[in-house]
């Protein structure tokens, strides 16, 4: 299995056909305590760089776009009644939906984990 | 000027501070030429407090107030009796000369008011959750249909609104439909006994995001609310309830109990005097938790403060335009607040027992009302079901009848004709209000009057 | 005898060692004058009433089979109670009858006593508003004297009087623009917005149905007038400008932007909020705007109420005038006011009205407040206003510089507020920390965060109603708070220490949101 980041701070991790994302530590960390999370129903078709999901704060709303195109297959439902969950495991059961992978060329103008490493410090 | 403190050595001093040679070197980023030398041409200088108050009260006497007047009118704004006790709390500096409450440590009073009178609100409504204001029922209810908008995620385009909607407010929808892709479906309203529930539940189809229904409805009659919405969500469409009369409720089923989705309405009857029609109350509550996040306006929310006290603060404010800019669900950002208080004091002072007092009250007086007018010869009472306003058809054009009676210092009611000029059918009608304000002897000076009329 | 105060204290002076809420935990909570006060759930009960209404009597029932059987549930109290319940909340309230409130673009003014009194006179509080127009002349007349006073402040050609607020406003002149566009055939998709524009201006845009994009700023605080040129084209409908600007700046390049945006034949929104600044001394007519909207509840000071209501009328050029909405007043030859509705609008030649946005006639009880405040102070009184407004801000700005950084204060005197940021704070404290600090000291804070393009942002508006003396007085508190956060007080952090409350946990507050009262032993 294979993890990926992009520049607006999600981290993908594809296994086959099907691609997990959530938002980095880093981004976590950013936005402060997360209050909700307002994620895409099953079915909902995403094309790369649309919008996806909405992870919000006491006092920020924040767009999380679609990494890739393809379908939501699951949407992570701890979230809706723990949204802390962002804060404290961002990267494991924090986790946001899943979909399908349309396009795996796609993945390729993406970062890894050392590359999203020095792209947050240069920031 | 008796309102500025500050003195001319206070001025010459403070310039000297700021190193400005004169008051208009801190004006130097105003060109020249559209700085003006002097005050502005065609207005008049100050005056005293004493002087402005004679102008003002000149022009209050050359309007006749609805206390010195047999007064019949209603149609979205309602007289009642406001307790002393009301006005004198809401001209407390304290909340009077407050803020929005931002900060919320030294806002508590208008918080814990707001968290009282949202529930007051959800309560009467049949809801869950009530915000804390918008402007007024008609600007309320296009909220509504634009929230049901985002329930639908856009993907539903049409509005079906009841013919008997008050007017204006479906004016407000059409206007501020125009500048979205929404389809406005409305109806002219018919001229019977009973609401046409039939045909209104005939229009709702698979597209519809909402159906808008007045309760009771322009005309005063009450629709059956309950079978409108199990027609709606059958279709997947989320009923709108409006309501223009809160008093209305302390008799009548809840919107809510019956199944509406979305209960907006006009709260002014309660603690808010007429004043020509605003400032009012904008009422807005959803009867499902869920919506809570689609939901204009703010909300405020219990918490708790760092030492573990209750308190209140402004919550789900990333709904709200000042974080979610061209995102959020309105642009909404002053409200009623004043309002709401004066509505939230005279609900304390009712309480359910006073509620119910009043709506019963209302209800005898219309009822008594309705069936004097209706001996008038020439007057048929169109109503099979009302709660305190009725329209009555007078088998001529009824503005005449309300201008020449006002002429007699009687104001009867509101002509059909002036709310719906584009409908002649409906113009020999007069919608008749009666409150607890409304005395035995108004009601006769009225049905005389209307005898000599029609004679 | 009589010794002139023999103690030698005065307010103001601080007591060493003795902190004033130091003391034994008292039973009730209560700490003399602070006094905590239950909810009205908790002490009202259903059968409990303060209004006197007869019983009901039974008799006819034409409500149609919908009677109300259920408990509604709400309390009621005597009016002894109720008094003292709203009573005791209001203490817990800031207000400006307490002190100056200084919140950057919201102009919290002195509200005049006068004008609440004249609201109440019976010929204005007690009117139908769909009264015959015979019985409500004098009430019409109020509105088309407040409208032309309106357009004669703005060198404007009409007005929309009926928007509730200025949100409302921003959008009854924003709608003025695409009725205006349309009848031309022209369809613009675009709404160009400075990036430290107010909220509701992208918010407005985009209710409209326009796309919203940003112009950028130059390192003066200015719109970028380059860079705006640049953007115009077909597509741009219009522009929304603040001025003077959310960084408390006038924007010199006014009637250079309102050309600009002309040429490419659009319309220039401005937004009126800060209108407080100029008021009496420029016209915004005379810069090019189209349309703006009036914040009678900031500077023609009609109280806030804690939220509201406020009102909004919108000043509109020749161009937009003719699409305003209705219901309106037009005077006729002969002196007398109407009032100009769907039935009569042939009449009075306004049949391009883009519509409705209200039911009724607009914020009556606004309108007499703000007349009698205009009358009050008259021309002469008005241009006083604008110039101690911008003179109480600038006495601020340069009085606080040293101590705080004005990000702008080198580009020259700034308007109606000065603006700071949070640079030189010590590591770990914020804006947000002083501003609680702020509230120790007997003041609500100014406006944080705003505008975005600031870091930290203060905009600090003090208004014309402020004394010299009041004026120093919150210089030295802020200074005092300015130099602990510069110093690293970690007591700041959790200020404010003295107010009814501590700080509130707001995360708790969105994530389980708790929005209505529910009686414990109903649950």
């Amino acid at each position: 299995m294979a993890r990926y980041f992009t520049d607006e701070h999600e981290w993908i991790d594809v296994d086959g056909d099907t691609a997990t994302i959530g938002i980095t530590d880093y981004a976590q960390g950013q936005l402060g305590d997360i209050v909700f999370v307002e994620l895409p129903g099953s079915g909902t078709a995403l094309s790369k760089g649309g919008d996806a999901a909405v992870v919000e704060s006491v006092k920020a709303a924040s767009d999380v776009y679609a990494p890739i195109d393809g379908e939501v297959t699951e949407a992570n439902e701890a979230l809706e009644d723990d949204p802390a969950l962002v804060n404290t495991a961002p990267e494991s059961d924090g986790w946001f939906f899943r979909m399908t992978v349309g396009d795996k060329s796609q993945l390729d103008g993406l970062m890894d984990e050392a590359a999203y490493k020095s792209f947050c410090d240069g920031l | 000027m008796r309102y500025l403190p500050l003195t001319d050595t206070d001025r010459s001093d403070m310039l000297e501070k700021v190193g400005a040679a004169d008051i208009d070197a801190l004006f130097s980023d105003v060109p020249e030429e559209a700085r003006l030398s002097g005050p502005i041409e065609g207005l008049p200088m100050h005056a005293s407090e004493m002087a402005v108050e004679k102008h003002m009260r000149r022009l209050s006497k050359k309007n006749l107030a609805a206390s010195d007047a047999a007064f019949f009118l209603g149609a979205g704004a309602y007289k009642h009796h406001i307790p002393a006790s009301v006005d004198h709390i809401i001209q407390r500096g304290e909340f009077l000369t407050a803020y929005t409450p931002y900060q919320p440590e030294i806002a508590q009073g208008t918080l814990q008011m707001l968290f009282e009178f949202q529930t007051q609100v959800a309560r009467l409504y049949g809801c869950a959750v009530a915000n804390a204001s918008m402007y007024d029922g008609s600007t309320a209810c296009w909220e509504a249909v634009a929230m049901a908008g985002r329930v639908a995620r856009g993907k539903k385009r049409k509005v079906v609104l009841s013919g008997a909607l008050h007017p204006h407010y479906a004016e407000v929808v059409r206007t501020m439909a125009k500048f979205t892709e929404d389809e406005i479906a409305g109806a002219p309203p018919s001229l019977a006994a009973k609401p046409d529930d039939d045909g209104l539940i005939a229009r709702i189809d698979e597209n519809t995001s909402c159906v808008v229904v007045q309760y009771p409805d322009i005309l005063g009659r009450l629709p059956d609310l309950a079978r409108i919405a199990e027609a709606a969500h059958e279709k997947g469409a989320l009923l709108i309830a409006v309501n223009t009369e809160p008093v209305a409720l302390g008799a009548i089923k809840s919107p809510g109990e019956l199944g509406a989705d979305i209960v907006v309405g006009e709260g002014q009857a309660i603690g808010v005097g007429l004043q020509f029609g605003g400032p009012y109350l904008g009422l807005f509550a959803v009867r499902d938790e869920k919506h809570v996040r689609m939901m204009p306006g703010r909300l405020c929310g219990e918490t708790a403060d760092a030492e573990g006290k209750r308190g209140f603060v402004l919550t789900l404010s990333t709904r709200e335009q000042h974080i979610r800019r061209e995102k959020a669900t309105s642009n909404i950002c002053t409200n009623s607040g004043l309002c709401a208080l004066a509505f939230s004091v005279h609900m304390t002072l009712l309480g359910e027992k006073g509620l119910r007092r009043m709506a019963m009250e209302n209800h005898r007086l219309a009822c008594l009302a309705a069936d004097r007018l209706a001996k008038v010869p020439g007057v048929r009472l169109l109503n099979d079901s009302f709660f305190n306003e009725f329209t009555i058809r007078l088998g001529m054009d009824a503005r005449k009848i309300v201008r020449a009676l006002a002429d007699k210092g009687v104001l009867a009611g509101v002509s059909l004709g002036r709310l719906f000029p584009d409908n002649p059918e409906l113009a020999d009608g007069l919608l008749v209000a009666v409150t607890e304000t409304t005395s035995e002897e108004d009601i006769e000076t009225l049905a005389s009057a209307l005898e000599g009329e029609l004679a | 005898m009589n010794a002139p105060n023999a103690s030698g204290w005065k307010p103001g002076t601080p007591v060493e060692g003795h902190n004033a809420m130091s003391g034994p935990d008292t039973a009730t909570g209560n700490r003399a004058l602070m006094l905590e006060e239950p909810l009205i759930f908790e002490i009202g009960h259903a059968e409990t009433t303060g209004v006197d209404l007869p019983e009901p009597q039974g008799g006819a029932n034409r409500l149609g089979g919908f009677d109300r059987a259920e408990t509604i549930g709400l309390p009621g109290l005597s009016e002894p109670e109720t008094v003292r319940h709203y009573t005791r909340l209001s203490r817990q309230n800031y207000a400006i009858d307490l002190g100056l409130f200084p919140l950057g673009s919201c102009t919290m003014k002195h509200n005049p006593r006068l004008n609440e009194k004249v609201a109440r006179m019976p010929g204005f509080a007690d009117v139908h508003p769909l009264q015959p127009v015979d019985t409500v002349r004098g009430a019409l007349e109020v509105i088309n004297e407040l409208a032309h006073w309106l357009i004669d402040l703005t060198g404007m050609h009409g007005v929309a009087m009926s928007p509730k607020a200025g949100a409302h406003g921003e959008l009854c002149g924003i709608l003025c623009i695409r009725a205006a566009l349309e009848a031309r055939g022209d369809a613009r998709e675009v709404i160009l917005v400075p990036e430290s524009a107010h909220g509701t201006n992208p918010a407005t845009a985009a209710f409209a149905g326009y796309k919203v994009e940003d112009i950028p700023a130059t390192p003066a605080g200015r719109v970028d007038l380059e860079a705006l040129k640049a953007r115009l084209g077909p597509d741009v409908a219009g522009v929304m400008i603040t001025n003077p600007n959310t960084c408390g700046l006038f924007e010199p390049d006014m009637k250079a932007i309102s050309d600009a945006v002309h040429e490419a034949g659009g319309f220039v929104y401005c937004d009126g909020a800060n209108f407080n600044a100029i008021v009496g001394k420029v016209r915004p007519g005379d810069l090019g705007v189209d349309a703006m909207h009036i914040n009678l509840h900031k500077t023609f000071s009609t109280p806030h109420g804690g939220g509201g209501p406020g009102s909004g009328p919108v000043v509109l050029s020749e161009a937009l005038a003719p699409y305003g909405p209705l219901p309106f007043t037009a005077r006729d030859g002969d002196g007398v006011v109407h009032l100009v509705e769907e039935e009569n609008a042939a009449e009075f030649d306004h049949t391009k009205a883009f519509g409705r946005m209200t039911a009724f006639h607009g914020q009556m009880g606004m309108f007499t407040r703000a007349l009698a405040y205009m009358l009050s102070h008259g021309a002469d009184g008005l241009k006083q206003v604008a110039e101690d407004a911008v003179l109480n801000a600038n006495y601020v700005l340069r009085s606080l510089e040293d101590v705080l950084e004005a990000p702008f204060g080198h580009s020259g005197p700034c308007m109606h507020e000065a603006l700071f940021s949070d640079k030189g704070f010590a590591e770990g404290l914020s804006t947000l920390d002083l501003a609680k600090a702020l509230i120790d000291e007997g003041y609500h804070p100014m406006t944080m965060y705003f505008p975005l393009v600031v870091h930290g942002a203060m905009l600090v508006e003090p208004t014309e109603t402020e004394s010299k003396a009041a004026l120093d007085q919150f210089i030295m508190a802020l200074r005092s708070v300015a130099e602990r956060a510069k110093s690293g007080d970690e007591s700041l952090k959790t200020a404010p220490h003295y107010a009814p409350r501590r700080r509130l946990d707001e995360t708790q507050a969105a994530r389980k949101p708790i929005l209505a009262w529910n009686d414990p032993d109903m649950a």
